[in-house]
Order: C-alpha cells, then sequence, then structure tokens
C-alpha cells in the first residue's frame, strides 16, 4: 500500500534553517546539511528546501545548500523559492534537486509549468500554492503571501495539473505557524480535484493534526518545519503514532 | 565501466551520486560507438515513454551487441519499462523486448472501487516473488520511492511486485538483464543496497578492454 509521506521543510535564508510564524518574524533554527541528516536518521521520507525570502529579494536558492544536502541524502529533494525561470531550475536540478517547487512564478506565467514539464518531466515540478479562507474559497497569494493573485485555490491547482504539474504544496496562509492544525477543509477541497498529490502544510501543532489531514483531509503527503525542528525523534514517533491510527507510513 | 545513457529523459544527477556513493565508477557515453568498453549499461529515466524513441536505431542495436557480449543492462523506471516490448503510453515507440509484456497505466480505482491518484507518487513497499541475489539485504515489505503513472505486468521475471491498485512488476530479471520501476537512487539506504546489489552480481570476468576493479572491491 502506498504510504503517505511526511515532509520536513527546511526554510532556508542565508544558508541557515529559520522557520516564521504567518511568515513574519523570522528565527534562526540550525545549519541545513545538520537537520537534513538527522531527519534522516529519523526516517523523513522526503525534504523540500525552501528559500523563505528569495522571491521577494530576488535571490536564488543557494547552490551550496542543495549541494550539502544532496550529497549525503538520497531521498527525494525539492528546492523552491526564488525560481522564476527555466536557468533557474536548472540551477536548482544541477546543484542535485529532485523537484523544483513554483509559486509566485507559476502564478506570473503558467507556461513555465508546461516547459519545465518538457524538460524535466510532471514528477520533478511542484506547484507551492498558498492561499486563506475568503468569502466561502480559498484566495491565492503570490510573494511569500503578501499579494492577492485573485485566483481560488481549487481553480488554480486545476489548472496547474493541466498545465503539467506533478505536484501541489498546498499551505494555509491563516494556520501557518500557528499549530492549530491543518486547513483540512481546503486541502480536502484540492487533493479531490485533481489526480496528483496533494502535500498539506501550515498549521501543524500535533501528531493528531497529521491523522486528521491524512483521513479528513484527503491528503497525500503532510509538509512540516518547525514540530521536527525542536523536537528529537519527532518524526520517527509520528509515523509510530499514525501507523497506530491505521494510516500507512514507511517506517 | 559503467555507461550511464543520457537520452534527455530528465535529470541524471541523482543517479550519478548514488553511483558515486557507492563507488562507481561510470560515464556518459555521447555515442553508441563508446559503449564497446561498457561492462554495465544503465538506463535511467523519468516522464514520458515516447523519450526512449531518442534511443533511435544505433543506440538499440549497440546496447543489444553489448547484452549478447556479457554486458549487464539495468533499467530504471521509465528506463525498466524500455526493456519490455512497449507500453500504452506510447503505442508507436517499440521497447528493446528483451522482457515478455507491455507496460500499461495503472488503474484508477482500487478492486473496492475506491479512487487512486495517478501517477503513484511516493513510498511503497516490495513483495518478493522468489528469490534473487537483487534482495540480498532488503526485508521484505521494504519501501522504495515510485513515480510513474505506467507499469510492467507481473510474470516469471519479477523478483519483486508492488501493490498500487493492481500488483505489478517493480524488481526484475532476467539473465543479464535487470529492471528496477522505482528509483533506486531516491530510495534511501534501502535503494542504494538494490543498486549495490545488482552492480555485484555483475560478473567478474569480462570481455571487455577495460575492467574496473573497483567494483569488486566496494564495502
Amino acid at each position: 500500500m502506498l504510504s503517505k509521506r511526511i515532509i520536513a521543510c527546511l526554510d532556508v535564508r542565508n544558508g541557515v534553517v529559520v522557520k516564521g510564524v504567518q511568515f513574519e518574524g523570522l528565527r534562526s533554527a540550525g545549519d541545513p546539511a545538520a537537520l537534513a541528516r538527522r531527519y534522516n536518521v529519523e526516517g523523513i521520507d522526503e525534504l523540500v528546501i525552501l528559500d523563505v525570502t528569495a522571491t521577494i529579494e530576488g535571490r536564488r536558492a543557494l547552490a551550496d545548500t542543495i549541494g550539502a544536502v544532496a550529497r549525503e541524502i538520497f531521498i527525494p529533494l525539492t528546492v523552491g523559492g526564488g525560481i522564476r525561470s527555466e536557468a533557474d531550475a536548472d540551477a536548482a536540478v544541477e546543484a542535485g534537486a529532485d523537484k523544483v517547487s513554483l509559486n509566485t512564478a507559476a502564478l506570473e506565467t503558467p507556461e513555465l509549468l508546461t516547459r519545465l514539464a518538457n524538460r524535466y518531466g510532471s514528477q520533478a515540478v511542484i506547484v507551492a500554492i498558498d492561499a486563506k479562507r475568503a468569502n466561502g474559497g480559498y484566495a491565492v497569494y503570490a510573494r511569500s503571501g503578501q499579494a492577492a493573485a485573485s485566483r481560488d485555490a481549487v481553480e488554480w491547482a486545476r489548472e496547474a495539473e493541466s498545465r503539467g504539474a506533478g505536484e501541489i504544496l498546498l499551505t494555509s496562509i491563516d494556520r501557518d505557524g500557528t499549530k492549530s492544525g491543518f486547513d483540512c477543509e481546503m486541502t480536502a477541497a484540492v487533493s479531490n480535484a485533481v489526480s496528483i498529490p496533494v502535500i498539506a502544510s501550515g498549521g501543524a501543532g500535533g501528531f493528531d493534526d497529521f491523522v486528521e489531514v491524512f483521513t479528513k483531509g484527503a491528503a497525500d503527503a503532510a509538509l512540516a518545519a518547525s514540530i521536527f525542528h525542536y523536537a528529537e525523534s519527532a518524526v520517527h514517533d509520528l509515523k509510530v503514532h499514525l501507523r497506530a491510527h491505521g494510516i500507512p507510513v514507511r517506517l | 565501466m559503467i555507461a550511464l545513457i543520457d537520452y534527455g529523459a530528465g535529470n541524471l544527477t541523482s543517479v550519478r551520486k548514488a553511483l558515486a556513493a557507492l563507488g562507481a565508477e561510470h560515464r556518459t557515453p555521447a555515442a553508441p560507438g563508446e559503449l564497446a568498453d561498457a561492462r554495465v549499461i544503465i538506463v535511467p529515466g523519468v516522464g514520458h515513454f515516447a523519450a526512449t524513441a531518442r534511443l533511435e536505431a544505433a543506440w538499440r542495436a549497440a546496447i543489444l551487441a553489448r547484452v549478447d557480449a556479457g554486458c549487464t543492462l539495468l533499467g530504471v523506471c521509465v528506463g525498466m519499462q524500455w526493456l519490455y516490448e512497449g507500453s500504452t503510453e506510447a503505442p508507436d515507440v517499440p521497447g528493446l523486448g528483451l522482457l515478455r509484456g507491455r507496460c500499461e497505466r495503472l488503474p484508477d480505482r482500487d478492486p473496492s472501487g475506491a479512487r487512486l491518484k495517478v501517477p503513484h507518487v511516493g513510498w511503497n513497499a516490495l513483495e518478493p516473488r522468489r528469490s534473487s541475489p537483487l534482495l540480498d539485504g532488503i526485508e521484505p515489505g521494504s519501501q522504495v520511492y515510485f513515480t510513474h503513472s505506467y507499469a510492467a505486468p507481473v510474470t516469471e521475471d519479477t523478483v519483486a511486485a508492488t501493490e498500487y491498485g493492481i500488483r505489478f512488476a517493480a524488481l526484475v530479471a532476467r539473465g543479464r538483464v535487470a529492471g528496477m520501476q522505482f528509483h533506486p537512487e531516491k530510495s534511501g539506504t534501502a535503494g542504494l543496497r538494490l543498486l549495490r546489489n545488482f552492480l555485484e552480481g555483475v560478473p567478474a570476468q569480462s570481455d571487455a578492454v577495460e575492467t574496473d576493479h573497483r567494483l569488486s572491491r566496494r564495502p
């Protein structure tokens, strides 16, 4: 049976892992390669390196951060933040990324998804959607949650799939950093609208939040950062908890 | 020498890093003629079966000639599917035909009628079908990383199957030819072990011009 994936996100700025609360007030949590090693030992299924400030400041995810992680860890590695062109994607892939995640650039230039899918295959193209509840729907935001994109998350996810995206990374801006649980309704709405996997993100506080997002939220994978950063063996303990609740995991 | 075939189907960086981690020297031949000293040929691949059409007649002939001469061949993901007769993903593109059967799209419903997403993305279990040195050190139920929409049928060549709506061939071997539908280079320690098992099964004696002694000295 296909396992539900647990993905750790390393929000990186200037080569250091940081984690914000609702994208503000970033604070330091360590060296990306050291954290990646620890997660790998604990049984993480996948890693995402996100250059959280890259879009705003026009910086690209650092190739040496990617390289340091990719050299020693043989699980899927996604890089996002500041991927605005095929050249940016090339640089990330060349450094060792298996997948690239696009957010603002995909909203501005949706054809970029198709070009990257043709070049690397859809499995290498993730569309990151940051959304918050608004008027009974889910409003999409660009530029790290700062600019309304005038799109609905469900409709944008469908379009992204049709343009060649292989996975959706769906973040609830309302829940991000709050530890109040994933937005399961939003996750289920998007997951049931597409055939590609949906990775739920934003709001993980306790292990039961993951149980909920894999059942009620119909998520294929769940991503978190701080819940893993500050507690030893959290990844393993989480998976034991999920298995005890009947959710298939890799242990 | 390990020849890693680049036919423009995605990214070879991960496979290169995994081979490097195993101490296995490899190179990427630019033309079919450069396969002459290969002892091992690896055909990687992601994406669409149609991409294998770039391996036109000269490549096919060179690869088949090397296999006939004692060379070991591994196909990964779409590279494994290419070892079969063909795939419904690109019906006009012939496979190499070293393994019997055709690849077909995974079902979008499980036997109970529940919806299944296609592509099949993520970690899933290997169910051994027969004993093989490829499975040395691999516990039944070990999970490996998949990302694909098409798969090969379970046949007598299947060493391990995986279940996703149906059972399909995940790990196959026939003589000097092997295939992995999953990505060993992305499957953690289990994946590296499977790749190492494959490389250690390569016969030490070879008619190749150049013998890579590092293969027999790996830990």
